[in-house]
């Protein structure tokens, strides 16, 4: 979109104050920069979605189908008998508002539907109506209301407006999760055609080639192999990146970001070179060439649909278990839903770091190990020769990731990587991190151009934290280890804290690696590499030269 | 308009009740059938409840982590926050009920100049909806003493530490006016936080005055000259619960507001969000382990969906994959 861009002045000023006294009154506002466009009908029709057509939010007839309620009432039946979640949270919600304020897009629009509680009634308000007894006697005094297309806008608004980052769920004394329902809600927009591009897109794309950026096989390898030049000309070493190599012992699987967008690039090459240096026999597969899952976005068959590969994948190739990059939503969907949908997968084996021998007992029946607790343990049984001050030209800091944090409590496993490798660490306040931690505000599929102003207003909180740490300790990196994240937090450092930039934590790791027989004047992104000069005293003599032409 | 609606329905309630006991039927219909009317609608409805809530399958494990996870030995994990195991989740849920874990992490978000977004801490809810619910069980406790005779030994210990501080005469319970400053802090922030105004409904409000009519009708009956005869509400407590109901003649209007405050409360409860009561414990993202990949969740239902299988993959790219000189599990030309 080439309009014009809001400005930061103008999205700080955020008005808390409700409008009027009746959410149900207010009319819903389809205002650009604030919502994603319409699903590509030819994608939608490959992946067999129902009520394909063409259309645009901005339309005013959404032309739905014509049983279109009839469609969402027996969808929302269907899954409250499916789902108890959705059941009891519809039940028990005592609109306590501890969760209100707790939203980064109610913190950074000042909305109130985007309180996670108005969110939740947008659609608790239908069921009321035709599920319970009070709803159905008293109608609007018990919250209830008709379900009509305004409804329908509104919902695709409002949730499309929550990244399913989980934080209300924290907050919140029985643990209600707007993201599930969120996730429902979705489901049943989808039932009925409303789907949004950004998320239908590389769907389709995933199931198609096995990744969400459509990269067909040849040009996964051309990706891969084009790495491992590069991180040659940086470090002179050439490693081994083997794809689709039966027998390996490893299945490494990333987002795909990784190998095609940056700053996930350099994380790339920090996988490369850790492989390489611990001797790893792993492979890559063009397959399952895609961690990340944006399945999870449209609704859990989609889910199961395209996570299905990964363990396809393992059990073809015959490894023995699977290694997972860096990234967020995809290990929502592998640790909290994967063994579920696709196991179990008695074909691998319990995995063992075969360069410590460390069993991870913690992952023995999914069998999948993420690549910080891998790195973590590595460094922890002193495999890893880490220069920490070869990361010396940055201060950082780390966002955790909302599906790490919230999904899986994957804390300590990041820091411990980030202090062997930096000697520069400084934390947000701790109202944003770990497991408050704050979304970057484009999560869950919705980070597109054309919603850019909702980004930045739902990134807000994220990025004054990150400013904070920037004005309190000179910090200028914000690492994180998700492919979402790395993705949409430059833009938005860009946008709120434009002297901060955005690095994966084996770029970290990469950097501060010594490796054998290596010949390094710049770090991965191909800048100087601080502290050469002193970092040679344990290395060969070779190095020692290339360190002094610097 | 809301709070003003419960408000009005909650008078009506009253008026009605302190109008009909001047008759015979009228303290027949709330003194004994009534309550037990609630009583049963209460029971049933809660068990209907929770057994409807248990008939949806909860498909997957999908517990919100506030806390390290249970990962590399050397890792200390949280097993409060993120239950590795039973206990862990046990403990979760006792902190959770008992003590309200999850609001005590309450923070109140203030956007100050610059911009600067700060989080204060906002125990004030927290400490409220505690003294709240705490004091609601203990006054329920000490009320066994209409109930059951003798009277449990527990139950006159609760009730001697309530009045702990013997001021006033008949002394005081503290609980008293723990619950009265509870409800009336929970009203105030409903009525005057603008956010909380918005999103209540008059649902909301209702609970608030009937408890509320409950608790001062009952403070009526023990602090002012309205003073209930305590033996005629023992007689008709305990008649009450051995199933041989009697209403002495000497329980006034009062007492019936009281009782009829509680019945209103019994019958409301199934219909509306006080089931949070039963339901706080049938919470997937609280009452499960967060020990996903240790042991695998079965999802009754889960659907047998459509997948893009390697063969049918390899065989819409095996030209390029060839070329590309990749690993085929099937080479057309060599065959
Ligand atoms: C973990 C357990 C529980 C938590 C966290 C909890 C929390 C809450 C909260 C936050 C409110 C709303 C206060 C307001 O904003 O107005 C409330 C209301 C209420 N709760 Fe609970 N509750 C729990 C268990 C129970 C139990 C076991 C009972 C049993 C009697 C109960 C009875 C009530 C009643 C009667 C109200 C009415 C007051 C109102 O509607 O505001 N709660 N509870
Ligand atoms: S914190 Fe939970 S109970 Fe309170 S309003 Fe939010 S969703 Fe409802
Ligand atoms: S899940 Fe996140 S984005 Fe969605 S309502 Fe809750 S806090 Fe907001």
């Amino acid at each position: 979109m080439a309009e014009s861009k809001p400005k930061p002045e103008i999205l700080a000023k955020v008005d808390y104050q409700p409008p009027g006294d009746d959410w149900m009154e207010l009319p819903v506002e389809i205002r650009p920069g604030t919502f994603n466009y319409a699903a590509n009908p030819a994608n939608a029709k490959y992946l067999d979605l129902p009520h394909v057509r063409k259309w645009q939010p901005t339309d005013d007839d959404w032309q739905l189908p014509e049983n279109w309620q009839e469609i969402i009432l027996e969808g929302l039946h269907d899954r409250l008998k499916k789902y108890r979640s959705l059941k009891v949270f519809m039940d028990i919600c005592v609109r306590c508002g501890a969760c209100a304020d707790k939203c980064h897009f109610f913190l950074g629009s000042g909305d109130p539907k985007n309180m996670p509680v108005l969110r939740a009634e947008l659609l608790r308000s239908v069921y009321r109506r035709d599920f319970t007894t009070a709803g159905k006697i008293l109608g609007k005094l018990a919250g209830a209301r008709p379900l009509t297309p305004e409804i329908i806008k509104e919902w695709f608004l409002y949730f499309y407006q929550c990244t399913e980052c989980r934080r209300c769920s924290v907050f919140c004394p029985y643990g209600i999760d707007t993201a599930e329902i969120t996730m429902m809600g979705r489901e049943l927009l989808n039932s009925i055609g409303l789907g949004i591009d950004w998320i239908t897109t590389p769907a389709a794309n995933c199931f198609r080639t096995g990744n969400h950026l459509g990269i067909q096989p040849h040009g996964f390898k051309d990706s891969i192999d084009f790495a491992v030049e590069e991180l040659e000309e940086i470090t002179g070493i050439k490693v081994d990146a083997p794809i689709n190599k039966k027998g390996a012992e490893i299945l490494f699987v990333s987002p795909s970001a990784d190998y095609f967008a940056s700053p996930h690039y350099y994380t790339l090459l920090g996988y490369l070179a850790l492989f390489h240096e611990i001797g790893l026999d792993y492979t890559w597969s063009a397959y399952a060439s895609e961690g990340g899952n944006f399945g999870l976005f449209h609704s859990a068959d989609m889910m199961k649909r395209l996570n299905a590969k990964i363990y396809a994948e393992a059990k073809r190739l015959g490894v023995k278990w699977i290694l997972g990059g860096e990234c967020g939503h995809m290990w929502r969907v592998l640790h909290q839903y994967m063994d579920t949908m696709n196991g179990p997968a008695d074909f691998l084996d319990q995995p063992v770091s075969p360069i410590t021998g460390t069993r991870f007992d913690h992952a023995s029946s999914t069998k999948m190990v993420h690549i910080c607790e891998f790195t973590a343990d590595l460094i922890a049984n002193g495999k890893l020769k880490l220069d920490k001050r070869r990361n010396d030209n940055v201060n950082v800091t780390f966002h955790d990731s909302c599906n790490p944090a919230r999904a899986m409590g994957l804390f300590d496993e990041p820091r411990y990587c980030i202090e062997h490798a930096c000697n520069h660490f400084n934390e947000m306040p701790e109202n944003t991190i770990k497991e408050q931690t704050f979304c970057c505000g484009s999560g869950s599929g919705i980070g597109t151009d054309e919603n850019f102003e909702m980004r930045m207003r739902g990134g807000f909180p994220r990025a004054n934290a990150v400013k904070y740490v920037h004005d309190k300790h000179g910090v200028n990196m914000l690492a994180c280890i998700c492919a979402i994240d790395k993705a949409t937090l430059p833009p938005l450092m860009e946008f709120w804290v434009p002297e901060v930039d955005v690095c994966g934590i084996h770029e970290l790791i990469g950097n501060a690696m010594i490796m054998k027989g290596e010949k390094r004047t710049t770090d991965l992104r191909g800048e100087p590499l601080p502290g050469m000069e002193e970092s040679d005293a344990d290395e060969s003599g070779e190095v020692k030269e290339v360190s002094e032409d610097v | 308009m809301r709070a003003l609606f419960s408000l009005f329905a909650v008078a009506v309630i009253i008026v009605v009740v302190v109008l009909a006991v001047t008759t015979d039927a009228g303290r027949l219909f709330f003194g004994t059938i009534l309550p037990y009317a609630a009583i049963a609608i209460f029971l049933v409805g809660m068990v209907y409840r929770v057994i409807d809530w248990a008939r949806s399958p909860v498909p997957f494990k999908i517990t919100t982590t506030s806390g390290q996870q249970r990962s590399l030995p050397w890792i200390r994990n949280s097993n409060l926050e993120s239950p590795r195991n039973k206990w862990g989740v046990l403990g979760r849920m006792l902190l959770e009920v008992l003590f309200f874990r999850s609001l005590f992490r309450n923070t109140k978000a203030d956007l100050k100049d610059g911009p600067r977004l700060v989080y204060g801490d906002a125990k004030w809810l927290w400490l409220a909806g505690l003294i709240f619910h705490w004091s609601f069980l203990i006054i329920f406790i000490r009320h066994f003493k209409f109930f059951v005779e003798p009277v449990p030994g527990w139950v006159m210990m609760i009730q001697n530490l309530d009045g702990f501080f013997q001021v006033g005469l008949p002394i005081f319970y503290i609980t008293d006016g723990l619950i009265l400053a509870a409800l009336t802090f929970l009203f105030l922030r409903r009525v005057l936080i603008p956010q909380m105004r918005y999103i209540s409904l008059a649902g909301d409000y209702f609970p608030l005055f009937v408890i509320g009519g409950l608790v001062i009708s009952g403070m009526i009956m023990r602090y002012t000259p309205l003073r209930v005869d305590i033996t005629d509400a023992k007689l008709m407590g305990v008649g009450l619960v051995t199933l041989d109901p009697v209403l002495p003649e000497g329980l006034g209007a009062i007492f019936f507001v009281h009782l009829t405050m509680l019945t209103v409360l019994l019958l409301y409860f199934p219909f509306s969000k006080l089931t949070h009561m039963a339901g706080v414990f049938m919470s997937p993202t609280r009452n499960q382990a967060n020990d996903n990949r240790v042991r695998r969740h079965i999802n009754p239902w889960n659907p047998e969906v459509k997948v893009h299988t390697y063969e049918e993959w390899e065989d819409e790219f095996r030209e390029v994959m060839k070329a590309a000189d990749m690993p085929l599990e099937k080479d057309t030309e060599s065959k």
